[in-house]
């Protein structure tokens, strides 16, 4: 009895240490993942981009409750700037978003803070700011519905619309 | 709407002021011995020809008494098997050793009946110990507004044995949702405290978000996305106008009625920076009450209309402030650890809920005005935006679940709690929910 009572533990203790090992390995690879596609708190990834012309990427993202432009989003802007500048008929809406996690209220401000950090830039660059509107969504239009790092950064961001 | 709410006469037959009371319950602190209670079932009066409508108006009345009482926290209502005697004879004079024999501490006896299309609802009071009837009431209305005359008794019973206003004849403003996570179809939804009677205000053609009533009439003022412009708007629930806040280039966020009713506070984003203004709905006049690069939102007033409370990131991150009325005197309220947000003023008048953020986890929690005290009531994964009851003891807000990558798994869901931090109670709604706001008292 007390030794088909131990056998048991023991069958169950490797099989528990199959399935964790077999976890493990797959837990590190997705961080291996998201550590390439997110640098400091910024997505830096490409999964959820969409183009607005060959080359010219239609969102930047930002980094937990900031609104800062980063080197990569500075340079998607100038590329903006740049289609738009050849693009004179075309105009456009800024649309700034928050991750799930932040209060409703403060996020809305926070995505309107984004979508005019990005029109500011595009501005900068000669884009006239009657071309550009902008519209916070705060986090209630998520591009990825997941709750995790990956999911939020992807969700941190403001994406250039044509809006005519 | 309006006649049927406003139907209800109040007779008083007897008002016990002289009795003694031994029973009285003690709502400050955790209520770990609820007070057993007997809710009879009204006794239906025979003579009445609509005799099977008023069986089941006599018993879904103490129905709900029953249920407001347990979900109170502060009552533990009785089996109904256990009661030894009828409700008729209960009702003209309980023999109260048989009532302390299933150890109940309080009863409530009543009887209903139905003439020329009017209702008729008596209830008493009774204390077991003591012996003796502390209250009786009697209504008379249109018999479709029972569940109301259920919330109203509740409401004295409440006052007479805690010492306190009720909140049980009140309704709550909320954001029904429904459809995938990232496509989320919202309406404004209403419904009475307990759940019944939801209606919707809005069809879902646009999102709309944070309801707030207007403390003294029907109004709610709420944001809405009509036609892409993020605006606050104003809506009287009774005659389903609504109209855009006030004339701003821009976005309006945040709404909410001062303490009077006569003016909506909110914020407005403009060129990147949210501040706070003010609109008196009169005179319609605009005024700005905050003025800094930063942003400033989740404004809320005292009750005395004097000071403010809102949250604001200029010292980096989200914390709460409180000013003056007229914007002067700002001071940052919360040192503790972590961010803080969506702050609320009591009724009473001496503490501020609020949200806060901490490494990772969601909390709701109460703090004094000058932000000593505080408490944190409840932990979880996400949860914000508390409203409070108008009486200042219970706290409604809303809680979302974690999700895959396909948003699986995702739910909204109303839960209140006590001030105590006791009594924690998830409020069933007929679809996810969020964005929760309580009414004043409809009678008082």
């Amino acid at each position: 009895m007390l030794l088909r009572y131990s056998l048991r533990n023991i069958l169950l203790i490797i099989m528990a240490a199959l399935i964790l090992s077999a976890c493990a390995a797959k837990t590190t690879k997705k961080i291996e993942t998201q550590t390439t596609q997110i640098t400091g708190d910024t997505y830096t990834g490409d999964e959820t981009v969409k183009y607005l012309a060959t080359g010219v990427p239609d969102r930047v993202f930002f980094a937990t409750n900031k609104s800062v432009l980063t080197t990569a989003s500075r340079d998607t802007l100038r590329k903006q700037a740049a289609w738009l500048r050849e693009n004179k008929s075309i105009n456009v809406t800024v649309e700034g978003h928050a991750d799930e996690r932040g209060t409703r209220e403060y996020n809305l401000a926070l995505g309107e803070r984004r979508a005019n950090a990005a029109k500011d830039y595009l501005m900068t660059y000669g884009i006239s700011g009657n071309r550009i509107s902008t519209i916070s969504y705060g986090k209630e239009r998520p591009v990825n519905s997941g709750s995790g790092p990956l999911a939020w950064s992807q969700n941190r961001r403001s994406v250039t619309v044509k809006a005519n | 709407m309006k006649n049927i709410l406003f139907l209800i006469f109040l007779f008083v037959v007897f008002f016990a002021k002289s009795t003694f009371a031994l029973i009285e319950i003690d709502i400050t602190r955790g209520n770990l011995n609820p007070l057993p209670i007997a809710v009879s079932p009204l006794h239906v009066e025979s003579k009445s020809s609509e005799i099977l409508q008023e069986i089941k108006v006599g018993s879904e009345i103490s129905k709900i008494i029953e249920n407001n009482l347990l979900r109170s926290g502060l009552f533990n209502p009785l089996e109904k098997d256990s009661f030894v005697q009828k409700p008729d004879i209960a009702h003209l004079k309980p023999r109260f050793e048989d009532w302390k024999l299933i150890k109940a501490q309080a009863l409530i006896t009543g009887k209903v009946n139905i003439t020329n299309d009017k209702l008729r609802i008596e209830f008493r009071l009774w204390d077991i110990l003591a012996a003796k009837e502390l209250m009786a009431l009697a209504f008379t209305t249109v018999p479709n507004n029972w569940r109301r005359v259920a919330h109203i008794i509740t409401d004295k019973i409440y006052k007479r044995l805690t010492g306190e206003e009720g909140y049980f004849d009140t309704r709550i403003i909320y954001v029904a949702e429904k459809g995938p996570k990232n496509q989320r179809i919202k309406r404004l939804a209403i419904m009475d405290q307990d759940g019944a009677n939801t209606k919707y205000l809005t069809l879902g053609n646009e999102l709309v978000l944070t309801p707030r009533f207007n403390p003294t009439n029907q109004m709610v003022t709420y944001m809405s996305y009509f036609r892409n412009l993020p605006r606050v708007y104003l809506l009287d629930i009774e005659t389903g106008v609504q109209e855009v806040v006030g004339d701003f280039a821009g976005m309006t966020f945040a709404p909410r009625f001062s303490p009077d009713g006569k003016k909506i506070i909110m914020s407005f984003a403009k060129d990147g920076n949210s501040d706070i203004f003010t609109m008196d709905l009169e005179t319609r006049v605009v005024e700005r009450i905050t003025e800094h690069p930063a942003i400033d939102t989740s404004p809320s007033y005292s009750p005395d209309g004097k000071y403010i409370c809102f949250n604001s990131d200029r010292s980096g991150y989200q914390q709460i402030y409180v000013m003056r009325s007229d914007g002067s005197d700002v001071k940052r309220i919360t040192f503790g650890q972590g961010i803080y947000g969506t702050p609320v003023w009591s009724p009473r008048g001496d503490l501020i809920a609020f949200t806060k953020m901490y490494q990772g986890k969601f909390y709701i929690g109460v703090m004094r005005t000058d932000g000593s005290g505080e408490r944190l009531l409840t932990e979880n994964y996400y949860q914000e935006a508390p409203s409070w009851s108008p009486n200042g003891r219970v706290l409604i807000f809303y809680r979302e679940t974690k999700s895959g990558s396909q948003g699986e798994g995702f739910s909204a869901t109303l839960w209140s709690i006590d001030l105590t931090g006791y009594n924690e109670r998830l409020i069933e709604t007929l679809t996810d929910a969020s964005d929760p706001s309580w009414s004043s008292l409809l009678s008082k």
